[in-house]
């Protein structure tokens, strides 16, 4: 069954359509990413699927039923925001019990509810205390007790994590997902960093100017992004887009790099049938950092070498975990990440295996993924 | 630098003097008998200390027809102003709560006319009043007065509430109506006990507001049913026959004594409360 389903949905504020004909279905048990820059309109869609703001158009349905006009405390969801929104004169056990209060419920059940919240993410021993006395860290797991306390059929997530300092936030980024596997809920989470949206979605919604670019699986948003805006928004560092001349000879495709140049780069692509329709003509390519290494590195299992192209080296980055480095191919610009201890000299040619099993190519006016 | 303290210094300490000045002159004629006034002149210190003045005052003093003194009349000010300050202030949290937590159609322009009535001279409302207070029956009564400065007070704890409320997250607000709060749960439960700064300071601006409040109370009551402020008019109506600058002092000082009173005790309130609104 759909837990929520979004079906044709428009907002607009005066002139501005801040969303537009947005459609997603979201399985029961799934943890869904809306992720995309800041002014997208993924935390307008949240809102409305809170019933904290009206759409313009559409439907919402959330366990089957239409919730257009029903208030936000019976559509059975619960929500945790980007600042917690404790009830600040209210010590935690009441505000994890205020939803409940206002509910009606009995007193003792409303103390079972809490006991077993409050076990579950170990809030225990602040039961008594105000919010104002709670690092940022114990507030955000005192929001998701709120949220749980109600076991709804839908969680709303609204950058939870964005508060909390670097160290804590990948805390709790695991802490979430391990209790999404463990209560099995269904997730709706908002986020503008696609660094969570990888690791903890079973389904990223990728958004852009009101728009869904891609609805689909991590490994589907980041092998096959959608388009040059997918391919260059998740990733860190991005994907390398480059112009590139898809060659009309026949036999296996091949991609030009800075055609004519002295220094032009040509891959063979192997497969890429879809590509057929492109050849002879300008492309969009788009390569991920780590497709791109050390001379040497085999990619994957394949027994095949690597194809591997000498490249002037702008600048090295070293992370540490390994080194970044902005190299020229075909006279574009692109990352390369490759081993930690390898430190190639700038402004020197250096020998760079590429993964060209890979590689995206992109119609440089819709923008859309050929293969 | 050491110079330029001095003088500065000095023009301070001359001018607080001469502020004060006023303030001195009431508060030493309370202290001295009417004969020593007479006998004397209206400013000097006194030669011998009484405190017979305030017990006149109190209870004994004759203006315009009776010899009560200004007790009654202080009794009358008291059950204005707390029923008027209580309502005001209550009516106004819960205006600014509902103008600035609950949007709704055409709520900017609701707040504007609240708070036009700030800017409104109290004379301008007169003769509308006339006709509130004629057509409710109210006139010459306390409850007109309660009414009047009720309404008007609502003005400016409106904005005062509403300027305070705007800092309050919306994120609580959108995380009550999910758990299922009401209008009026959401006020009591969440933003009500966050309210004191502000109430402390719309409660002494009302407080003192209407205690010193003139014209509706001159205009509106008569005989026994004035506020101190009014009657104390009587005071100098009594100066043609034969001055009574003691007690006359004292009277004063006694009427001007509640508002005092509520600014020591509140004041520090009163200048934090004004800026909380400020900071998240």
């Amino acid at each position: 069954m759909a837990a929520l389903s979004i079906r044709g949905l428009s907002k607009r504020f005066a002139r501005l359509e801040v969303l537009k004909d947005i459609n997603l279905d979201i399985e029961s048990g799934e943890f869904t990413v809306l992720v995309g820059p800041s002014g997208c309109g993924k935390s307008t869609l949240l809102s409305i699927v809170a019933g904290l703001e009206r759409a313009s158009a559409g439907i919402v349905e959330i366990g089957g039923r239409i919730v257009n006009d029903i208030e936000p405390k019976d559509r059975d969801i619960a929500m945790v925001f980007q600042s917690y929104a404790l009830y600040p004169s209210m010590s935690v056990r009441q505000n994890i019990t205020f939803g409940m209060e206002c509910r009606h419920v009995p007193k003792p059940e409303q103390e079972a509810a809490v006991a077993h919240v409050a076990k579950l993410l170990q809030i225990e021993p602040l039961l008594d205390r105000r919010p104002s006395q709670l690092s940022g860290g114990q507030r955000q797991r005192v929001a998701m007790g709120r949220a749980l306390v109600r076991d709804p059929l839908l969680f709303l997530f609204d950058e939870p994590l964005s508060n909390l300092d670097a160290q804590l936030r990948v805390e709790m980024r695991m802490e979430i997902k391990r209790l999404h596997q463990r209560i099995g809920a269904t997730i709706v989470y908002v986020t503008h960093d696609q660094i969570e949206a990888m690791t903890m979605a079973t389904r990223i919604a990728v958004m852009y100017k009101g728009e869904v670019q891609q609805f689909a699986d991590p490994d589907t948003i980041y092998r096959y992004p959608a388009n040059l805006f997918v391919a260059r928004f998740m990733g860190s560092p991005p994907m390398n887009t480059m112009p590139a001349r898809l060659l009309a000879e026949d036999g296996m495709p091949q991609v030009v790099i800075g055609a004519g140049r002295p220094d032009e780069v040509r891959l063979r692509l192997r497969g890429y049938d879809a590509a057929a329709a492109f050849r002879g003509s300008e492309v969009v390519l788009g390569i991920r950092p780590e497709c791109i290494a050390e001379s040497g590195r085999v990619f994957g299992d394949t027994s095949e070498a690597p194809i591997v192209v000498n490249a002037p080296v702008e600048m090295i980055e070293p992370t540490g975990a390994e080194t970044i480095v902005l190299l020229r191919l075909g006279g574009e610009p692109a990352l390369a990440r490759i081993s930690p201890d390898i430190r190639p000299a700038t402004g020197a040619l250096a020998p760079f295996a590429l993964d060209t099993r890979r590689i995206c190519l992109f119609d440089p006016t819709t923008e859309r993924l050929i293969a | 630098m050491k110079w330029s303290r001095i003088i500065i210094y000095s023009a301070l300490i001359a001018l607080a003097l001469l502020f004060l000045m006023p303030l001195g002159v009431v508060l030493m004629n309370s202290l001295r008998s009417s004969q020593e006034i007479a006998a004397t002149s209206m400013i000097g210190w006194p030669r011998q200390l009484t405190f017979a003045n305030y017990g006149q005052a109190w209870n004994q003093f004759c203006m315009a027809e009776h010899c009560w003194g200004i007790e009654p009349y202080m009794l009358n000010s008291f059950t204005l102003v707390i029923p008027a300050t209580i309502l005001s202030t209550m009516l106004g949290a819960l205006a600014g709560y509902s103008i600035t937590l609950w949007r709704f159609r055409g709520d900017q322009l609701v707040f504007g006319l609240v708070t036009l009535g700030v800017f409104l001279p109290e004379q301008m409302k007169l003769i509308p009043w006339v006709v509130v207070l004629r057509d409710l029956s109210l006139m010459n009564t306390i409850s007109g007065l309660i009414l009047i400065h009720t309404i008007q007070g609502m003005s400016f704890t409106t904005l005062f509430c509403r300027n305070y409320y705007v800092s309050i997250p919306p994120d609580l607000l959108k995380a009550a109506k999910i758990d299922g709060a009401g209008f009026f749960r959401i006020f009591w439960r969440i933003v009500l006990p966050l309210s004191p700064p502000i109430l402390i300071v719309t409660v002494i601006f009302q407080f003192t507001g209407i205690w010193n409040e003139f014209l509706y109370g001159v205009t509106f009551t008569s005989g026994g049913q004035q506020p101190v402020t009014a009657a104390l008019i009587s005071l100098s109506a009594a100066v043609t026959s034969e001055p009574m600058y003691g007690e006359q002092s004292a009277a004063v000082l006694i009427a001007a004594l509640p508002p005092l009173l509520v600014y020591l005790f509140g004041g520090r309130y009163f200048m934090s409360g004004l800026t909380a609104g400020a900071v998240k």
